[in-house]
């Protein structure tokens, strides 16, 4: 059976569930797939995907926006990041904005580059400004290693990464939304494993499915997931062909060596404890928070946008009033509306 | 002497050193070893296209070519894209203090041998140095002057429902290759600039006439504008199929890899013909007999509506968007 046909195999097995059923993707890479395939338009009216905080520079906190906006202004300092995160607004200004105004804030793909700007500068502080979940936090606790070992004095960084098991507790225990399963993240669960996941089952009963990032992968995912309303709620991986039951022990020892877990703020949420890393006190020299004092006012938000809502799975972006009119790609007031894995932008993309 | 100096651009004897010693050993012609204010040009037809474009890419050299291949290529493209035939092209060059020599000449070199490629003439140029710091090595402006055969009717706002979307080779490989070769991007992988000029192939459609509607080359934006372009432009909608779309499986893994779409990279030695149905099999044929058209496919049709959609491979569609990301500075 070629791509295609399987495809449609899998669209008419989903089709013979006729009740309603409401699944969370949390994942910015599935809420990617979906819409770039156009899997809602597919799939039958009683089967809903919701997309929840799946996209690390959306849950990024507009406090924390606005530290990396305060860095960037320290003089002379190099700030460097993923390129969604230089368009994301703060409370009045962005990382872009700061570049405009000649602040030297680079773009880059991975720590690596930050480490090179950082060898070709010596005489300057580069600080690489690092969000994401599971998936990059190894590659940062990696990068900061290789500081270490090449010695390089002038390069720290702003750690907020967080970690995704606590925020599905969360957004369960609001008890504002009412889920059927989720579908699981393929990447980070290459790095945590799949028992990560058990108590989804356990002490909620509410089921999951891991899944790849193929359209097939994501339908896949799906009809497990319509399996698990009769046989009961379980963790299963199918993403086997790259997640191990047990994740990746290289990744998650150099993570253990390097992190360590705290409370951390998530837009839309809040804080929630234990949902972040920090860099431990063994490598702190590399944490630009100890390095560096930086005065962060109280975060203004932006009226009117709903990506907490949205991020919270309460809301779709089609029901934010802001929504293709005033919020659009080019000019985002949200960061949903930013990020290529942001539910927002997924829907205007593809709408 | 091994590194540019400000006196190379001051129009004294070092200028001239550098006029004599360098572009007119590699560029020298009859017009413009003459070293007048301006070129004085004989065309062979009354109606002709004009065009400039200036190339700032870093780095300056990679795998398939390098800043002065990309100039003379690139403005020969743009005039090939609207049926003229290339025949003339300026250079200016403005150099930063300290650039070498070395590098220079080679630049030059290889712009004579891109040039000879294209069958077109350096006639007239410019240098100009600035200090260090307010320039990055070298940036390189072309012009370029081409005549246009009468027969010809190609433009953007020309697509027609029922005409045929084809594409002459594989995409992304240029934006693909220079992304890979930023500092710190640890991935390496068999890519090569398709960089190249154009004019020959656009010279073998010129026997369609009037069924070659649109010609364009989808650099900077890549595929996705470049439809986009063409279907605003035109008033008309398209629906291209994802499993007609040529990449090298290396650009579509690195892309996997980076999650970016192949179709927002640039190309710089593909052009996107938009024909008319019944000559679209005999335009492919002639495209893939060519040395710079071999991978050459329909990817899709032009409709009466609107968007410009894919087909996926599992039988839904979604919008070909352009990107409004920040891709990659200076890919050109």
């Amino acid at each position: 059976m070629n791509e295609a046909d399987l495809a449609q195999w899998f669209i008419n097995e989903i089709k013979k569930c006729k009740r309603p059923l409401v699944f969370m993707e949390v994942c910015g890479t599935h809420t990617m797939t979906i819409s770039r395939y156009g899997l809602r338009s597919v799939l039958p009216d009683n089967i809903r995907l919701l997309s929840g905080p799946g996209c690390p520079v959306c849950v990024t906190a507009t406090r924390d926006i606005d530290m990396g906006i305060a860095f960037a202004r320290i003089p002379g300092l190099i700030l460097t990041t993923f390129g969604d995160m230089i368009r994301v607004p703060g409370s009045n200004s962005s990382l872009l904005r700061e570049r405009v105004n000649g602040r030297d804030v680079r773009v880059v793909y991975s720590i690596l580059e930050a480490l090179e700007i950082a060898r070709q500068n010596p005489s300057r502080q580069v600080v690489f400004y690092s969000v994401g979940f599971e998936t990059t936090a190894p590659s940062t606790a990696f990068g900061i290693m290789e500081a270490k070992t090449a010695n390089l004095k002038n390069f720290s960084v702003i750690c907020i990464h967080k970690t995704l098991p606590n925020a599905l507790r969360v957004l369960l225990d609001s008890g504002e939304i009412g889920i059927n399963g989720f579908l699981l993240p393929g990447h980070v669960s290459a790095i945590i494993g799949v028992r990560a996941y058990d108590f989804l089952a356990k002490e909620y009963s509410i089921g999951g499915a891991v899944a790849g990032f193929e359209p097939n992968d994501i339908l896949s995912a799906i009809l497990t997931l319509i399996r698990q309303q009769q046989s009961g709620p379980m963790i299963e991986n199918e993403y086997r062909r790259v997640v191990k039951e047990a994740g990746n022990e290289a990744a998650l020892k150099a993570m253990q060596l390097v992190f360590r877990p705290c409370d951390s703020e998530w837009r839309g949420i809040g804080v929630i404890p234990g949902s972040g890393l920090m860099i431990n006190a063994d490598w702190q020299e590399y944490d630009a928070l100890q390095r560096f004092q930086v005065d962060v006012g109280e975060p203004v938000e932006h009226k009117g946008c709903a990506c907490g809502e949205i991020l919270r799975g309460v809301k779709l972006p089609d029901e934010c009033t802001m929504f293709g009119t005033v919020c659009t790609p080019e000019n985002p007031l949200g960061p949903c509306m930013v990020s290529g894995e942001g539910s927002c932008a997924a829907y205007y993309r593809y709408r | 002497m091994d590194k540019i100096m400000l006196g190379h651009g001051g129009g004294g004897r070092l200028s001239q050193q550098l006029t004599s010693e360098l572009f007119l050993k590699y560029f020298g012609n009859p017009v413009l070893n003459t070293l007048e204010d301006a070129a004085v040009l004989m065309l062979p037809q009354r109606k002709i296209a004009f065009t400039t474009d200036s190339y700032v890419v870093t780095p300056r050299f990679f795998p398939g070519g390098n800043i002065g291949k990309l100039a003379v290529c690139g403005t020969v493209n743009d005039l090939a894209m609207r049926g003229g035939e290339p025949l003339f092209l300026s250079v200016g060059f403005i150099l930063e203090e300290g650039f070498s020599l070395t590098e220079l000449e080679e630049i030059v070199q290889t712009m004579a041998e891109a040039a000879a490629a294209a069958g077109v003439q350096i006639v007239t140029g410019d240098t100009k140095v600035v200090g260090k710091g307010a320039a990055d090595g070298v940036f390189i402006n072309t012009a370029g002057i081409g005549v246009i055969d009468e027969t010809l009717q190609i433009s953007v706002s020309n697509a027609q429902p029922g005409d045929k979307v084809i594409i002459s080779g594989t995409i992304g490989d240029h934006g693909m290759t220079i992304l890979s070769l930023r500092e710190g991007l640890s991935f390496k992988a068999d890519l090569r600039s398709d960089c190249a000029p154009l004019n020959g192939l656009v010279k073998a459609l010129s026997r369609f006439e009037q069924n070659i509607h649109v010609l364009r080359d989808p650099t900077r934006g890549g595929v996705a504008s470049t439809l986009n372009e063409i279907a605003a432009s035109s008033n008309v909608g398209m629906i291209i199929n994802e499993t007609s779309l040529p990449f090298k499986p290396q650009v579509k893994a690195s892309c996997d890899l980076l999650g970016l779409d192949p179709l927002h990279l640039a190309n710089e030695g593909k052009l996107i013909a938009v024909v008319a149905n019944s000559v679209a099999d005999e335009v492919l044929q002639v495209l893939r007999s060519h040395e710079y058209g071999k991978d050459a496919c329909v990817i899709g049709e032009v409709t009466d509506g609107r968007r410009v959609a894919l087909r996926t491979y599992i039988g839904s569609t979604r919008i070909i968007d352009i990107a409004s990301g920040e891709l990659l500075p200076r890919i050109c």
